[in-house]
Parts: C-alpha cells; structure tokens; sequence
C-alpha cells in the first residue's frame, strides 16, 4: 500500500531542492555582476534589447491603460460629483501601480521569454558548454549582463511608461470629457510626491530583476530538446508573473508603511 | 606525430554516476595520452564516451579517482584555474556547437576576444589565417552560423578549437552526420592541424575509418570501463572479442543490443 505522505514528502522535498538551486543560482549571479571581467559587448546589447526595443509594446500597454483608466474613473466618480479627482488617480494609480506592474508583465512575455528560449536552446546545442570550453564562463558572459540590464533599464522603461499613461489619461479627460487642459496638468502635478514616483521607479527595478533572473534561470536550466526549451519558456513567464505579483503586494505594503508613517 | 614518454594527461579510476547513483557510466576508467599523441576513444552509443571527454574539460565532475592534466589534478581545482587550463584547449563539439548570435570571425575568435589576448582587429585576421587552414575563404566571415552547411560549420568548429594554438584538442564525433567525402575532409583537416599545432588530440567517436585515420592509439570503452588499448595498427589483432564485434560491425557477439520495453 502507498504511504499517503510519500508524495506530499517527495513534493516538499522537490520544492526545497528548486529553492535550494535558485537561491545558488542568483547568488552566483550577482557575484559576477561585482566580479571583473566584464562584457561590455554583451551589456550594451541586453541594454538595448530590454531598454529600447521593449519601448514601443509597454508605451502602447500604458497609453491604453492610461486612458481606460481616465474612463472609468469618470463613471465612478460622476456618481459622487467628483470627476475632478480623475487627474489625480491616473497620476496616482500609473506612477505607483499599473506603469510598473504592466511594464513588468509585458517584459517577462517579451524578454523573459526570449531570454528563457536563447539560454536554453545554447543549452541544448552545448553552446553553454563551448563558452566554459573557451575559458568564459557562462555566468559572467549570459547571466550576469541580463541581471544588470533589467534591473537598471525597467525603471527607465517604466518612467518613460508613465509619461505615456498619464499623457493616455490626459487625451480622454481633455478631448472626450472636455476636462480644461492646463487644469488637468496642474491637478496632476500638485498630486504627485516624489515617493509616487520613486516607488514605481524601485518596483520596476525589482520587477527587471525578477524577469530576467527567471528568464536565465530556466533556460540555464532546460531540459533536452524542443520540448525542454519551449518548458523553460512557459516556467520563465509564469514564474516571473507570479513573483511579479507577489513582489509588488510586498513593496506597496513597504511603501504604504512609509505613506502612513509620512 | 611527435610523442615524447610524459603523460599530458592521465585519467585514474574514473567513477561517474548519474540519477543519484543508480545508474554507472564510467566505472574506474583508466588512461593515459601522452604530449603530443592522437588517442582515439571508441564505443557504441551510451557507453560513456561522452561523459569521459567531459570530464576531461571539467564539464562534469567525476564522483571519484582523478584526471591530471600536465600533472595537475584538474577535479579540485578553482573555477579560475580550471579556465586557466582551459586556455591551452580547443574543442570541436558534435554538431559545432558555434554561437548563433555571432558573425563567423567572432566564433572563430571567440577565446582570444573574450581572454583579451589580442584587439578585435588583429583576432579578426587571426581567424582569417584559421578559417584558410581549414579550407574556408575570407567571403564567410561576416556570414551568420545558420547560413553555412553542416560540413562548413563543423570546419569554423575546428578553426575555433585551434585558434589560440592549443596544445590540446578533444574532438567530439568529428564526422557524425556528414556524408562520407566530406567525413574524410573533417578526418584530412584533423590530422593536418594536429601535425601543424603539434597538439595532443583526444578524439571519441564509433566511425572506425575515422577512428584509423586519426588515431596513433585507441581505446574502446565498454560498459564503463576501458576494456582495451593500444596503437591503432594493432586494433585488427586485439584477441578480444568485444573489439573484433565492434570495429566489424557484427550483430553477433558478446555486445548485446539491448531492446527497450
């Protein structure tokens, strides 16, 4: 007869070994962050992968946010007279929440996933094994430049996001609801504090971290073949959005603290 | 090819393991390749050559014995000195394994950029000089890997291995997959850089043209251990009966070919 608690044993077991392995994993990451030598090339090329050619998707995702939010915002709070307050929570809302949250999600679609599927199939063609082979190690030359990158370029990514979003806002309160212009860009203005914003620009910096540690982590890790590489993927983008959204609980709950105590 | 009597590397009681132990790859595999020698390992399909080689490149860590590389125990050493070592050896990998993002000159390079050993310029020439002695012209240096046939890839494959003069080389299935002409080409060009560097060659595969062609010794691997060694003239007269099967290709035989269910 099977012992009930085998799997439940082996299913905890299974899931201190992948944690064991992560945490090994990004602390030897980071070490070659800090550690000489350097690739400069490589850098440059995650820099402008993540923080160039991912502009044109999440600027559209925060204009589109930016003006849904201006709309909804009007059919709630023309219930209460209060359709003046509509500058202040775009502002609001895409600085703190949705300019990072949503940049972070459509990053680890787009770079999580590509960076998942590059690693793993140099995995699987023993491109990782010709790195070590050529005295480079693999770390310091695939992981290391990803980690750099997505941590210092989201928070830019994300600003540039906000302008976007606000401005989103911006185009449905002046030119659909006939909001006065300059206005609504004093309303914005006076309502956002610089903790507004640095606590986006700090999510979003955690969120590049997040995403690119999974997108290397489990392509560094495929398994064999197509299959393994398309698994990596997949684990890439999901774990990634799920500690997307974790993360960003635990942050706005340090900043909520901070807001509270301010 | 020039031998002189010191090993370049020795590998003793060589025990690698996989699924937590259960299952036994290579099982005290013993050998010694000397300075400037061309040691063939032969064996079927999941007999360990594979292991054995990546072991030696410090791929894989064996769970116990020893290789020495130059006299040095290369299984406890510091990743810096591992790539230190790493430095005087060129690997030509089954199916190239060349870097899908990088120009063709760049792959070739690749080690002498990344080492800082010379300026992109002068590496760009140095894999010009590489690519002629392998039989490619200057016109593929600019092209992308997935623009070359499998045979041209395998070629930038071994102008990469030997682009920073190594002064040993592993070769990892040099003719799998490539039709027979240009296997011998592969087979030409392996003998004529070994003979040019003057490098100690270690080469597995299960061609035995191939295998005669490099090879001034083999050795066959067989359920983990190496069953039997010697010059490649002497492969014909082995008196053992699992080399006889192999190198002729029989179906009947000691080695069995186990059918899954």
């Amino acid at each position: 007869m099977i012992n009930p608690l085998r799997p439940i044993g082996s299913a905890f077991l299974s899931f201190l070994e992948t944690t064991g392995r992560l945490v090994m994993f990004t602390v030897d990451g980071l070490s070659h962050c800090v550690r000489p030598p350097f690739y400069g090339r490589q850098l440059l090329r995650q820099i402008i992968e993540i923080g160039f050619l991912t502009l044109p998707v999440v600027g559209l995702t925060a204009i589109f946010a930016g003006m849904v939010l201006a709309l909804q915002s009007y059919t709630g709070f023309a219930r209460f007279s209060a359709e003046g307050a509509i500058a202040s929570v775009v502002a609001l809302s895409i600085t703190r929440e949705l300019g990072p949250v949503l940049a972070g999600l459509m990053i680890a679609g787009r770079i999580g996933a590509a960076m998942a599927a590059e690693i793993g199939t140099m995995r699987v063609t023993e491109q990782v094994d010709a790195l070590t082979t050529l005295s480079t190690n693999p770390m310091k030359y695939l992981v290391a430049p990803r980690l750099i990158a997505g941590t210092l370029m989201l928070p830019f990514v994300v600003f540039i996001a906000d302008v976007i979003g606000i401005f989103g806002g911006y185009l449905v309160a002046v030119y659909k609801l006939g909001f006065n212009p300059s206005n609504y860009l004093q309303n914005t203005w006076e309502i956002l504090t610089t903790l507004d914003i640095v606590s986006g620009l700090v999510k979003a910096s955690a969120f590049g971290f997040i995403t690119t540690l999974m997108g290397c982590y489990h392509g560094y890790h495929s398994g064999g073949g197509a299959q393994g590489v398309g698994k990596a993927t997949t684990n890439a983008v999901v774990s990634a959005s799920i500690l997307i959204l974790c993360v960003n609980y635990i942050l706005t709950l340090f900043f909520f603290t901070k807001d509270v105590a301010g | 090819m020039s031998q002189d009597n010191a090993a370049k590397i020795n590998l003793s009681g060589v025990r690698k393991t996989f699924a937590g132990g259960k299952k036994v790859v290579l099982d005290h595999v013993d050998l010694e390749i000397g300075k400037g020698e061309s040691v063939v390992i032969i064996g079927g399909s999941g007999t360990g050559k594979s292991v054995t080689i990546k072991c030696m490149l410090g791929l894989l860590k064996p769970d116990s014995g020893s290789i020495t590389i130059d006299g040095k125990d290369v299984n406890n050493m510091f990743a810096s000195e591992r790539e230190d070592i790493n430095q005087q050896v060129g690997m030509l990998f089954q199916a190239a394994a060349l870097f899908d993002s990088l120009p063709i000159w760049e792959n070739v390079a690749f080690g002498l950029i990344a080492r800082n050993q010379c300026s992109r310029h002068d590496a760009r020439d140095i894999a010009v000089e590489k690519l002629k002695l392998v039989g490619l012209s200057p016109d593929v240096l600019d092209l992308s890997p997935s623009e070359l046939s499998s045979g041209m890839q395998k070629r930038v494959g071994l102008a990469r291995a030997i682009a920073s003069n190594p002064e040993i080389i592993f070769f990892d299935e040099p003719t799998t997959g490539l039709d027979p002409i240009m296997a011998d080409v592969i087979n030409n060009l392996i003998v004529h850089v070994n003979q040019t560097i003057g490098a100690t060659a270690v080469t597995i595969t299960h061609d035995m043209k191939s295998a005669r062609k490099i090879g001034d010794r083999i050795a066959m691997l067989y359920d983990g251990r190496i069953i039997w060694a010697g010059p490649t003239d002497a492969i014909d007269h082995s008196d053992n009966e699992y080399v006889d099967q192999f190198i002729h290709g029989r179906t009947e035989g000691p080695i069995k070919m186990v059918a899954r269910r």
